[in-house]
């Protein structure tokens, strides 16, 4: 396919990298739409892993023994790396997590031991379900009370609405970067800003943001950001959790097991110091590893020119589907990366994902784990196609064209 | 035709195309065929709710044999509920709970049938022979 983006990065070369991407799907070559769901992976990543399975697998942490020891230094340069990319302050701020989920569950257990009845937490309206659940359950446990900020029309915050909840009982405020199913980008600077005005601490969900998006933890400020690396060409069931060392520190443990401990007997058992307070058991070892690698990756990318390639991803493809009459888009803001979610007229989005598969598109459809989004347009779900780097404007016009078959076919 | 031949005669019917997008346009074509369920008579104990695509099943023993009435808000999973309806509508409950649906598999539609497709057919089908088991 060729390279017709204005952006200067070379397309093809970025494609060579990923394997997957030379797969036919039901007779046809793969597009791959659903990258908001989770990239894929380029070579060097697959390669660590095999690698590191084939010469270097070992238990970490505590081992004498040479391969032990090596593997505890892949692990821990996986940790620096990943810190020095997000400018993190300190490297043991970086928790090694099994995803997203994973380092919400965290922060809601952990953290929320801190809280007492009558405390607040304010989410908004457009949060997966891993960022709503585990607050419902805190809610019942410690009995604390759990705001929601509306969404206008547009799929953007009710920023006006979100000032009136703030108050001195606001003790954190959990808020995706990202809307994972409208791909709208949230105004998290100032959210931050003022949440800490009122003394929350402010907790970022970045799974859909850690992909588009450069991240510097201290000039953003925030006290804790989430990510999974599946979404950010690493392997699936590692992520990682940051939280300022401050609040980490006072912060009870999540789990128990080996790893954690400083010093365990019946009497007393004492906790071992950061990041390994909060990493229970032998973790995803080569995950970690692969995740270090994944952001070697990015950084042998021009990270700028590879976010102008996906505004301009973003921008031709909802030309294209403007100009088909029936298709809604919903999400409308100006500030969006590179995700459209739209319906076709009454047609079911189950049937036009079932269609498009066939074709060789994969896109997504359903509720995208977010029903509080979809009762507030009152639809049953939508069709949600997610751009990366490595996807081309030629695919979106066989994209377009397999859409209006699908369309033809069930009108 | 018996349960099995009604099952291969779907089977011979699908075999006609070889391109996707042509079993699909005939299933499609089936699930815009299908005898609805009046909306008034649509309950929440008939809803299989899926993921993405919703069922409301309605069984009936009559006779010594079962008779469905089914209805989806996506009519590809609407298409698949009319081929089963099909070959189950008719039969004594017996053969519902006893005997194989194996042209799902072999029109290949099973991906509709697996666990992970989240599109309450998976459950419709264990209903339906759950209903037929009631009655046996």
């Amino acid at each position: 396919m060729k390279d017709t983006t204005q952006s200067r990065i070379a397309v093809q070369d970025i494609r060579s990298q990923f394997p997957i991407l030379t797969q036919k799907v039901n007779g046809r070559d793969l597009i791959y739409f659903d990258n908001a769901a989770t990239s894929q992976k380029p070579l060097i990543v697959i390669d660590k892993i095999k690698n590191y399975y084939e010469k270097e697998n070992a238990n970490i942490h505590r081992g004498v023994h040479s391969l032990s020891q090596e593997a505890t230094t892949a692990y821990e340069q996986a940790r620096q790396k990943i810190s020095s990319y997000l400018n993190a302050k300190s490297d043991s701020e970086i928790i090694f997590t099994k995803g997203t989920t994973d380092g919400i569950n965290l922060i809601a257990s952990s953290f929320g031991e801190l809280l007492s009845p009558g405390d607040e937490i304010i989410i908004s309206a457009m949060e997966h379900h891993s960022n709503i659940v585990p607050w419902q359950l805190l809610e019942s446990r410690k009995k604390i009370k759990l705001k929601v900020v509306p969404i206008h029309k547009s799929g953007e915050i009710d920023l006006n609405a979100f000032e009136k909840l703030l108050n001195e009982k606001t003790k954190l405020v959990s808020i995706t970067h990202i809307s994972n199913s409208l791909g709208i980008i949230n105004p998290i600077n100032e959210i931050i800003r003022k949440s800490h005005l009122v003394g929350a601490k402010v907790l970022i969900d970045g799974a859909q943001s850690i992909q588009h998006e450069k991240i510097d933890l201290q000039e953003l400020n925030c006290d804790f950001f989430v990510f999974s690396g599946h979404k950010v060409y690493g392997p699936t069931g590692v992520g990682v959790l940051y939280g300022k060392s401050e609040l980490l520190n006072i912060m009870p443990p999540y789990q128990g097991g080996g790893d954690m401990i400083e010093k365990v007997s019946f009497e007393k058992t004492t906790f071992n110091v950061l990041p390994f307070k909060f990493e229970a058991g032998t973790p995803n070892i080569v995950g970690g590893i692969a995740l270090g690698t994944a952001f070697d990756f990015i950084d042998s990318l021009n990270f700028e020119q590879c976010q102008v390639h996906e505004l301009e991803l973003l921008r031709y493809a909802e030309a294209q589907l403007n100009a088909i009459p029936t298709i809604k888009i919903f999400g409308t803001s100006k500030n969006k990366t590179s995700v459209i979610s739209f319906n076709v007229g009454d047609i079911h989005p189950f049937d036009i994902g079932t269609l498009l598969d066939k074709q060789g598109v994969a896109v997504r459809t359903g509720h995208h784990c977010t029903q509080p989004i979809m009762d507030f347009y009152q639809i049953p779900g939508t069709i949600r196609v997610s751009f990366s780097i490595y996807n081309t404007k030629d695919e979106i016009d066989l994209f377009v064209a397999a859409l209006n078959k699908s369309i033809q076919i069930l009108s | 035709m018996n349960y099995i031949e009604k099952q291969n005669a779907i089977i011979e019917d699908f075999s006609l195309f070889d391109d996707w997008m042509e079993k699909y346009e005939l299933i499609i074509d089936l699930g815009k065929e299908i005898e609805m369920i009046p909306s008034q008579d649509k309950r929440d104990e008939q809803l299989i709710e899926g993921c993405q695509s919703r069922v409301w099943l309605k069984s009936n023993y009559k006779d010594g044999k079962m008779f469905y009435f089914a209805d989806s808000d996506a009519i590809i999973t609407k298409g698949i509920i009319s081929l089963l309806i099909k070959v189950m509508n008719g039969e004594e409950p017996k053969t519902i709970a006893k005997e194989d649906l194996f042209f799902i598999k072999e029109i290949g539609l099973q991906e509709h049938l697996s666990p992970t497709r989240a599109n309450g057919l998976v459950e419709m089908v264990k209903r339906m022979k759950l209903d037929a088991i009631k009655n046996y």
